[in-house]
């Protein structure tokens, strides 16, 4: 393939393993969807507010 | 039975141990959270724009190429040609063993690629003298007549043992006003006419439908090339991907893994690859359209439904209700 | 001139359209439920807040969208306001699938389905899944070579399913009122069906929850039952 003057040609750097290829955006983009999850999961969550309404 | 004990649970409201909690409140601080990192990351970051590609561009980066596919417009052998409905019968599009939709559906967007893409632009224009008398020899010629001029031009193009791709090296032959008019509608593009002409569909004064001009591009290396230079083809993850710096779809990742492997992507001229990589749209929807619907229907699914319990996540999500109390 | 007496109002159930349509409402969904000051005591995660924090970012794609929609689908090409309003409406797309992403994922471990609640995981699934549909319209109207390259490859699996006629890729008017109006529609209709189902059912209890509620009553049972001093 030729140079391409009028062609906008400025793609991401991407990773590749083997058949798999991700841009380094989108890889970061997962990887704060997936981070987000685990801290949303094990970071503690503030208590307090309690009601005593045991009616069960 | 437990079982049933903790499913009149999960169906009646609540009437365990609760806590104050202002749900409003939540919602108007996610809001500002929400717009806060929005207008910082739109600062920051920006978004892509990539300019449109221009018949102009074509002409002026690959005149050869677009020379080429006006031959094989007027010669209908061109994709857009051969596509089939919804846009002509030069084809039958694609299947899924009998289920035809797209040739069931018929031709509901009608294109017609030499007078479309090629004649009409041209006979709105004012023309050079060669490519005039050339567009009234071709218009007073017969069907019959005009296809076998194209046909073997593009066929003496295409000729792997002749001009292989190069229009300079067609040996002498019949083609009628068909060099002609292919060198004009090139010379129309080189000057910006027709990206101008090509929407208006021939005088129209208003029109917001690009169908043809998306057609015609993809007919041709051009747009394919300025694909492959952004990495968007679908065989190398592109339906994910976007241009610039940025972060694309990354949600259509289920999605766009289909389209790299290598039973969609096969060379075979014959077998069941060759069939799956012809009809792979139609075949790759199906296989989404198949999870979609596990997806969407997951509560009644045996098993699928029953992974949450295998697979303890929750005991660290509620690991505080969990925990005996202190009393 | 006298009035006939009229009927009591509560002599009975409603029997107009109106009237019975109005119980249903009340009894399902009493503004008590629709908007409470308490919540269950489990509902104490930060996972909690990814369906909130989806809304937002849906909130947030509809204001950058509508400032978009008043000055047409070329301006910001041409302006730096647009193109910043642009990049709003671009990043707020970002955070809602990634904020969804979580969400579904944290509704999936905890089985959120459970205690009729197919239909709210139904409708959120739906929502996804318009989601994804209303974001191809926006790549698609951006008017540039990314919306040229996805409407030239988006129609052919449209048109081997045999939408592509009316849900056409290339035709940008048409895609700009699916975009701007009709798939924000639906998107509002399932949205709100959705929230108003959570409402409506509550917030799932935890799995094994009738055990944790029963062990808890049993020694609260055997404290009350021991004397004064030794409580």
């Amino acid at each position: 393939m030729h140079f391409l003057m009028t062609v906008p040609a400025d793609p991401p750097t991407y990773l590749t393993w083997g058949w798999m290829s991700v841009s380094v955006p989108n890889l970061i983009a997962i990887l704060v969807t997936v981070t987000l999850f685990v801290l949303a999961v094990v970071l503690p969550f503030p208590g307090g507010h309690e009601d005593a309404q045991d009616e069960l | 039975m437990a079982a049933t004990t903790q499913e009149r649970l999960e169906r009646e409201p609540w009437r365990g141990p609760t806590r104050r909690y202002d749900i409003v409140k939540e919602g108007v601080i996610a809001t500002l959270v929400v717009a806060v990192l929005v207008v910082i990351l739109a600062a920051v970051f920006s978004s892509p724009d990539d300019p449109a590609l221009t018949f102009r561009g074509w002409a002026k980066d690959m005149p050869d190429d677009l020379y080429n596919v006006t031959v094989a417009e007027l010669a209908g052998t061109s994709e857009s040609a051969t596509y089939g409905p919804p846009y002509n019968t030069g084809g039958d599009g694609q299947a899924l063993g009998p289920i035809k939709p797209q040739k069931w559906v018929g031709v509901q967007v009608p294109i017609d690629p030499a007078n479309d893409f090629v004649i009409t632009p041209l006979q709105t224009q004012q023309q050079p003298t060669e490519v005039a008398a050339a567009l009234i020899v071709w218009t007073a010629a017969s069907a019959e007549q005009q296809s076998a001029w194209a046909t073997a031009y593009d066929t003496a193009i295409n000729d792997p043992a002749g001009a292989a791709g190069d229009a300079t090296k067609v040996p002498a032959g019949d083609y009628g006003p068909v060099p002609a008019l292919a060198k004009g509608l090139v010379a129309m593009a080189s000057s910006g006419a027709l990206d101008g002409v090509l929407p208006s569909s021939g005088g129209n004064f208003f029109n917001t439908d690009n169908t043809k001009q998306i057609l015609f591009f993809g007919d041709g290396g051009y747009l394919d090339a300025a694909g492959t230079a952004n990495n968007l083809q679908g065989n190398t993850w592109g339906m994910m991907n976007e241009t610039g710096n940025y972060p694309g779809q990354q949600w259509l990742a289920p999605f766009s893994v289909w389209y790299n492997l290598p039973f969609f992507n096969s060379d075979a001229e014959t077998g069941v690859a060759a069939t799956a990589t012809a009809n792979g749209d139609i075949y790759i929807m199906a296989i989404i359209g198949f999870f979609m619907l596990l997806a969407i229907f997951l509560p009644y699914i045996p098993g699928l439904r029953s992974i949450p319990r295998w697979i303890p996540m929750h005991r660290l999500i509620w690991r505080n209700y969990y925990k005996p109390r202190a009393r | 001139m006298t009035a006939a007496p009229v009927e009591s109002p509560h002599a009975g159930p409603p029997t107009s359209w109106i009237g019975r349509l109005r119980t249903r409402l009340e009894d399902t969904l009493p503004y008590e439920k629709l908007l409470p000051e308490t919540q269950p005591s489990y509902v104490a995660s930060w996972i909690y807040v990814f369906g909130v924090l989806t809304l937002a970012a849906l909130a947030m794609i509809v204001a950058s969208g509508a400032v978009l929609a008043f000055r047409g689908p070329a301006w910001y090409h041409v302006s730096s306001t647009g193109l910043f309003f642009n990049s709003m409406h671009f990043w707020s797309v970002q955070m809602f699938f990634t904020f969804m992403g979580v969400h579904l994922v944290g509704k999936f471990w905890m089985a959120a389905w459970r205690g009729n609640r197919a239909k709210t995981w139904i409708s959120g699934v739906l929502a996804f899944v318009v989601a994804v549909g209303a974001g191809l319209t926006g790549y698609v109207l951006q008017s540039n070579f990314d919306s040229q390259w996805i409407a030239f490859e988006a129609k052919d699996g449209l048109n081997a399913l045999g939408v592509g006629a009316w849900f056409n890729v290339a035709n940008l008017g048409q895609m700009a009122l699916i975009h701007v109006f009709l798939l924000p529609a639906v998107i509002a209709v399932v949205v709100v069906v959705h929230v108003l189902l959570v409402r409506v059912h509550g917030v799932v209890p935890p799995l094994d929850a009738a055990k944790v509620e029963d062990d808890r009553a049993a020694s609260r049972a055997a404290a009350e039952s021991l004397p004064e001093g030794v409580r």
